[in-house]
């Protein structure tokens, strides 16, 4: 192996117990061909890194923080330079490489738009009162019970207060038109049975007896499109990697929703996990991948501990393994959670935070169907996509196409938040126009000033477009989008320049870094627009041609996602006037 | 490059060119065969490209962003514009975006095409963080500056992968605060740095300079004009490194390694880079 060096710094007993809870002391092992006893080997180690996210997690929940003698023993045990692993820790919000001097709990209170209209102010200054170690955190995804609260423990598991006391109930209960959210709140999700009960494992049957090439043709002539913000065409996508060579593939299922406004993964994930590792599997046996990874939040304490029980329970029935429901073939689940990274729910950032590395995207092409997660084909998806595949398959591409419109078939999922009656989770037929689905929750609370579609990284629209009909084609036409499924609702008494500001400095915290026109557009944009919100002026033209122009190089030389959208929202607010008029 | 053999080559439209490269050959290797200029920040020659800094970017029909010239492989039938309106838009902005919040006095290629694309830095919201970090002098062989550093990576690659494989530096942090570092900011001596100075070597902007430059940097006595470049074969092992001793007023300030060198490809080590004080 490479000959590292590493400082002086030594763990702590509780440390050096907290790195072997991830990744034990590699045994000596023989190399067979000079019968030589080794204990390292760079091959050896290098196939450890991707544990480095996880001996991260255990050390930062172990004493709070990640200590230089903690972060070299991490760094030896997986051969990884205790610089990368340095620079890797000092990339996630949820680990701290500076003592916090304490061993208490954090707690995170969400700082986005939904929870400032829902009163986070005066939960933070209660929290602090009381003596809480409050840190302001980007969207916590609970926008439908804001303000949000997750707490990070130390020596004690994370929780979300607020799941504490829900007794939860889809807003939509009883609705039997429901298609991905048909089992959520209604089956129990910690039990097999219960999902077998309610029809679960059907698909993985008759998807065995279709055979890949059958249910790939299925997910294509269904017109599935993903529903992560990009809209890619499923099928197309798990065609790409099932006609990859080789057994050394993977599914990934995205659940690092972290879009200001977006809570559907939660959710979908929370109370109906068996629905997502069954999809995966389909996607799995498909494309002819082995390897399954579900990346998830690191602030979903109970969708992780869920979708972990769910696996579990698949694998001792047989579902999941070697041998995969009597199908002969082999696929099976590693879950890993992220630590608080916008950017890492970015396909190609997502698999470099998996392997070990900084979550920064990749230049794309390559494309992961070809160069994914190890640098080997791979599908991956959201799990609202994912679930979408079980009807595909049990009733076929042409009843699926029966609802939604000729070019988005199906239903989509919205996240309702803000000033809105009853916020939460609705599933619709796409091609349902706006002001429908806001009627559905309730209606808007108050005098509707404007709607947020699409998230932080999405566009403003206002109340003259509660007609447009929620597709991928009329919103594309109208300049909208829908993102991943956020309708956050905005009335007249909201501070909307505070809104904006904010939206900017999301970009400017949650920006990796790596590029040039990201890292600082981002940072420029926030100080603009800080500038305007200060004086209380009109914004000049010369501020506005910056605002263009920094907008057109995000835009065109970004080199992922995050860059090409940082301006989305800020200069749909100026086009529409809810900014940048004198006060 | 033009004029290869036809069977292992791909031809491509630069602007109102046709060009043939290798098979494998990237964008800008195209363009430069064309003789059309083209500004790198992040690239190195003798670097694994990174694609990070984005002033390379060229219009790719069919493309709906700009791609990074640097890194996109050449393919048959593309059609390149490196002069469009769009092109010239996000040059002018990198190279804006960068003085900004960089000091960038000591990049002068940087300078001149930040000239040649119109950049202007001044129009931003007064008082713009910058990168703000002090001079860290921990030794006497160089010196690390960050706030000239455009986090090009390329130190990073030269320390890692690319050359060295000592891994002493990373990025850390994220977005605006991301910064070049060893673990915990531990000093070069304490870190796994061997003193190789192939960091040195591939910065563009002088955040990481010798410390003799830097000395005289700090007395203003710096004078390129005045220097000669001795070129020679480093007399310590029997490698047969090339080095090119930079002098001035009959001292060595500095040493180098040729990029095209078939030997050193620019890189050295500790002795041959810095132990030349007993000349």
């Amino acid at each position: 192996m490479a000959d590292l060096h590493f400082g002086d710094d030594q763990p702590t007993n509780s440390e050096r117990t907290a790195v072997d809870a991830v990744v034990p002391e590699i045994d000596a092992a023989t190399v067979t061909e000079t019968e030589r006893l080794v204990r390292g080997g760079r091959s050896r180690r290098q196939g450890l890194r991707h544990l480095l996210l996880p001996v991260l997690h255990s050390l930062q929940h172990e004493i709070g923080w990640i200590s230089p003698g903690g972060l070299n023993c991490a760094a030896e045990r997986l051969g990884v330079p205790p610089a990368e692993a340095y620079g890797v820790a000092t990339f996630y919000e949820l680990l701290r490489t500076t003592d916090p001097g304490h061993k208490e709990d954090v707690v995170h209170v969400c700082v986005d738009p939904t929870c400032a209209i829902a009163g986070n102010g005066e939960l933070r200054a209660s929290l602090e009162a009381s003596g809480a170690r409050v840190h302001a955190s980007p969207c916590l995804g609970q926008c439908e019970r804001a303000p949000a609260v997750f707490v990070q423990g130390v020596s004690r598991p994370d929780r979300v207060p607020a799941d504490d006391d829900e007794d939860f109930r889809l807003p939509q209960a009883g609705d039997t038109g429901l298609r991905v959210l048909r089992r959520t709140g209604v089956v129990d999700p910690t039990s097999l049975d219960s999902y077998r009960q309610h029809g679960g494992y059907q698909a993985l049957a008759q998807a065995i007896d279709m055979g890949p090439d059958a249910v790939i043709a299925a997910v294509s002539e269904s017109g599935l499109s993903g529903r992560g913000g990009a809209a890619f065409p499923t099928g197309i996508k798990w065609r790409a990697v099932a006609d990859e060579p080789g057994p050394d593939k993977h599914v990934v299922a995205n659940c690092d929703e972290s879009e200001p406004g977006t809570f559907k993964d939660r959710i979908v994930c929370e109370h109906d996990p068996f629905a997502v590792i069954e999809s995966m599997t389909i996607a799995g046996l498909a494309t002819g991948s082995p390897h399954g990874w579900i990346y998830i939040r690191g602030e979903y304490p109970r969708a992780t501990a869920r979708l972990e029980g769910a696996i579990a329970q698949a694998r001792s029935a047989g579902l999941l393994g070697d041998d995969v429901a009597g199908s002969g073939q082999r696929f099976d689940i590693e879950l890993r959670r992220g630590a608080g990274a916008y950017i890492c729910g970015e396909e190609t950032a997502l698999f470099n935070s998996i392997e070990g590395f900084r979550g920064e995207p990749r230049n794309k092409p390559p494309f992961p169907t070809t160069h994914g997660l190890f640098s080997q084909p791979t599908a991956i998806n959201n799990p609202e996509t994912l679930i979408n595949v079980l009807d595909i398959v049990t009733d076929g591409p042409e009843a699926y196409r029966s609802v939604g419109t000729e070019r988005s078939p199906g239903t989509r999922l919205f996240c309702l938040s803000g000033r809105v009656a009853v916020p939460g989770l609705y599933e619709v037929p796409f091609g349902t126009p706006l002001g429908n689905l806001i009627e559905m929750a309730g209606g808007p609370v108050g005098s509707l000033a404007a709607v947020l579609l699409g998230g932080a990284a999405g566009v403003f629209v206002g109340p003259d477009a509660l007609d447009m009909p929620l597709s991928l084609e009329d919103t594309r036409e109208a300049g909208a989008t829908l993102g991943s499924g956020v309708v956050t609702v905005f009335d007249d008494t909201v501070d909307m320049q505070a809104v904006v500001v904010r939206i900017a400095e999301f970009f400017r915290d949650e920006s990796c870094g790596q590029c040039v026109p990201c890292r600082v557009g981002t940072k420029r944009q926030h100080e603009v627009l800080v500038e305007l919100q200060s004086s209380g002026k009109a914004l000049s033209p010369r501020r506005s041609e910056l605002i263009d122009d920094m907008a057109l190089a995000m835009v065109d030389a970004s080199i992922c996602g995050l860059g090409h959208t940082a301006a989305s929202a800020v200069r749909s607010a100026l086009a529409l006037g809810l900014i940048g008029n004198s006060s | 490059m033009s004029g290869v053999a036809t069977e292992t080559a791909v031809t491509i439209r630069v602007d109102d060119q046709e060009v043939a490269v290798p098979e494998g050959a990237t964008i800008l290797d195209a363009c430069n065969a064309a003789g059309v200029d083209t500004p790198t920040i992040c690239y190195g020659p003798t670097l694994t490209p990174v694609n990070v800094c984005r002033v390379c970017v060229v219009e790719l029909d069919g493309s709906r962003a700009l791609v990074p010239s640097c890194s996109r492989p050449a393919e048959e039938g593309m059609v390149v514009h490196t002069d469009s309106e769009r092109v010239r838009h996000s040059r002018k902005m990198v190279l804006e975006f960068l003085a900004t919040g960089v000091d960038l006095a000591q990049a002068e290629e940087m300078g001149q095409w930040a000239e040649h694309y119109g950049a202007d830095p001044d129009r931003y919201v007064p008082g713009g963080e910058t990168m703000n970090e002090p001079v860290r002098v921990q030794d006497n062989l160089y010196i690390r500056d960050y706030d000239k550093c455009v986090l090009c990576y390329r130190c990073v690659e030269a320390c890692g992968d690319d050359a060295q494989h000592t891994y002493a530096i990373s990025v850390a942090g994220r977005g605006f605060g991301a910064r070049i570092s060893t673990e915990f900011d531990v000093t070069l001596p304490d870190s796994a740095c061997v003193y190789c100075g192939n960091c040195v070597a591939v910065c563009p902007t002088n955040a990481l300079q010798f410390k003799t430059e830097f000395d005289l940097r700090q007395a203003a006595d710096w004078r390129p004009e005045d220097q000669t470049v001795t070129q020679t074969v480093c007399s310590y092992c029997g490698v047969g490194c090339n080095l090119e001793l930079h002098v001035q007023d009959n001292q060595i300030v500095k040493c180098t390694s040729p990029d095209d060198h078939d030997v050193t490809q620019g890189n050295l080590c500790i002795k041959g880079r810095f132990g030349w004080n007993y000349v």
